[in-house]
């Protein structure tokens, strides 16, 4: 038994991995702690896509895949949020006309190669398995900046995401804080690109969040237990795709979306059987 | 001493639609005015835009002689309904809010901060409901909550919006037990209400708004049939002489729509 659950990580490519995926769980499962409570979780997939045209250039150009997606997500997250900031165009329009100009930009520039497929894959389900040392410290980095911010700006962007006015009225910097907020977002999805991939890792910020939701009552116990429930499928899906031989990045998916049934169920006082015994019988 | 609030040709727009047009309006210092209107009259769109959440088509609003926008010690209690209650906060979270502001943002609350807040707590009556999520509570307290909030503020201006729609008696009496207790503290408080008879029995002034302002001042000289008509027009009938007002209040959606910022 020990055995098998050390095996897999006696290779070096595996130890990478491991650390990849668990710091993208932890990272996507805090910030998604407000993609959830903020009804985000658009913007999140989104951004997500709205990256492909950033690894596009980067692809075309020969530069760091990482570096592109980067600044490609700052741009997307600034521009929705410069662009629905005094409410005549209302968020979710302004990321639905970004999300899509940028996608049909991203997949403009990939046809113009011709040897996109295998990275093309890559960029929407991940390579994991593929994580470099290089990778490891922009992932680590980046992934340590945007826990640093939450930290920091606990108080502030709790106030403005659940008061807005309070925030103003407290002299808050709501656009700033927002338009941060998305940033920080942006950086996360980009951590997240290696390990998940574009296509899943809205599961990532949205599903362990909202698991932990149903299981705790203050924002500060949501966020630690979210952590952990982000860490678990990380691990869990590198065993399956070891012993399995299945997508990492699927595994990883159905892994917290089954620990997010199970809470959904069966958890105090918010969980489905927990409403049926509460109510009387009629 | 007098320290007044002075609103100068307010106007202010909701999208492209105006909800308020050029009012003004002067308040004495530690007044308690009602600001009374029909739905969409503009009562949540003027406290808005004193908070600094709408911008200012024209005019400008002032306090002691400066622009309003630079007082950090306003304290705004929303209508219910723009609450989001599923928000995982305790009872002790969100009265505890009041205290970041101050340069607090940084740091952990003090002692006094603490005395602060659950002193607001026990004015307010949930001093036991400290640990409890303000989605477990009853409408009446949850308004509480928000008092107990704005209290621990400690507010030179406090608006409170609709607070006397959909809540028990025993919130009604307990939110003007505080306002009661605000005068001592030269507080100066503006309250939206539907309610007339409330409006003219228990404030100093009433304001009654439609869009733009119909008058302001006592409630026996703003409350005249005829300026009632201008406001409310046909929401208002007159029975044996007494002016009865049908409003097919108050879902709370009036004029605020919620933003995320």
């Amino acid at each position: 038994m020990i055995t098998w659950l050390t095996e897999p990580f006696t290779f070096g490519f595996m130890q990478k991995a491991l650390i990849a995926s668990v710091i993208v769980g932890v990272v996507c499962a805090v910030i998604g702690c407000y993609v959830v409570l903020r009804s985000m979780a658009f913007l999140g997939d989104a951004l997500a896509h709205a990256i492909l045209p950033g690894v596009a250039v980067a692809y075309l150009l020969g530069v760091n895949l990482l570096a592109g997606a980067l600044v490609a997500g700052i741009l997307v997250a600034v521009g929705i949020s410069y662009v629905s900031r005094g409410g005549t165009i209302k968020e979710d329009t302004a990321i639905g006309i970004f999300f899509a100009a940028a996608l049909a930009l991203g997949v403009v520039l990939i046809s113009t190669t011709h040897t996109y497929a295998v990275d093309l894959t890559h960029v929407l389900f991940g390579n994991v398995l593929g994580v470099t040392a290089v990778d490891l410290w922009v992932t680590g980095l980046l992934a340590l900046g945007v826990l640093m911010a939450i930290l920091l700006l606990y108080k502030q962007l709790l106030v403005v995401s659940f008061d807005p006015i309070l925030g103003k009225t407290l002299g808050l910097h709501t656009h700033a804080l927002r338009t941060g907020l998305f940033l920080m977002l942006a950086a996360t999805i980009v951590v997240a690109l290696q390990t998940v991939g574009v296509a899943l890792v809205a599961a990532m910020l949205v599903t362990p969040p909202a698991t932990a939701y149903l299981l705790t009552r203050r924002l500060p116990a949501m966020m630690a237990l979210s952590a952990l429930l982000g860490a678990i499928p990380a691990v869990g899906g590198l065993y399956a795709s070891y012993y399995l031989g299945v997508s990492t990045s699927g595994a990883m998916v159905l892994v917290a979306t089954f620990i997010f049934v199970v809470a959904f169920l069966f958890a105090p006082r918010k969980g489905v059987v927990w409403r049926l015994r509460q109510r009387p019988p009629s | 001493m007098s320290e007044p609030l002075e609103l100068r040709d307010v106007s202010v727009f909701y999208g492209t639609r105006q909800a308020l047009d050029s009012v003004s309006l002067s308040v004495a210092r530690a007044a308690q005015v009602a600001i009374v209107g029909p739905n969409g009259a503009g009562k949540s769109t003027l406290f808005k835009a004193m908070v600094g959440l709408l911008p200012l088509a024209s005019g400008e609003m002032l306090m002691g002689g400066t622009p309003l926008s630079g007082h950090r010690d306003i304290a705004y209690v929303p209508q219910r309904e723009e609450v989001d209650w599923r928000f995982p906060v305790t009872v002790f979270d969100v009265v505890a809010m009041g205290r970041y502001g101050r340069g607090k943002w940084f740091r952990r609350l003090s002692r006094s901060d603490r005395r602060i807040i659950h002193e607001a707590m026990e004015q307010m009556g949930i001093g036991d409901l400290g640990h409890r999520s303000i989605g477990e509570l009853s409408g009446g307290q949850q308004q509480r909550v928000f008092l107990a909030r704005a209290l621990a503020q400690q507010p030179q201006i406090l608006l409170l919006d609709e607070p006397f729609t959909g809540v028990d008696v025993a919130t009604r009496e307990a939110t003007l037990d505080v306002l009661a207790g605000l005068r001592g503290h030269s507080v100066t408080v503006l309250v939206s209400t539907h309610d007339l008879d409330l409006a003219a029995d228990r404030f100093d002034q009433v304001v009654l708004l439609s869009g733009r302002l119909i008058a302001a001042g006592d409630p026996e000289e703003v409350f005249t049939e005829r300026n009632l008509q201008a406001a409310f027009g046909g929401q208002m009938v007159v029975v044996d002489g007494r002016v009865v007002v049908v409003d097919q209040c108050c879902g709370g959606a009036d004029d605020g729509r919620r933003d995320r910022q």
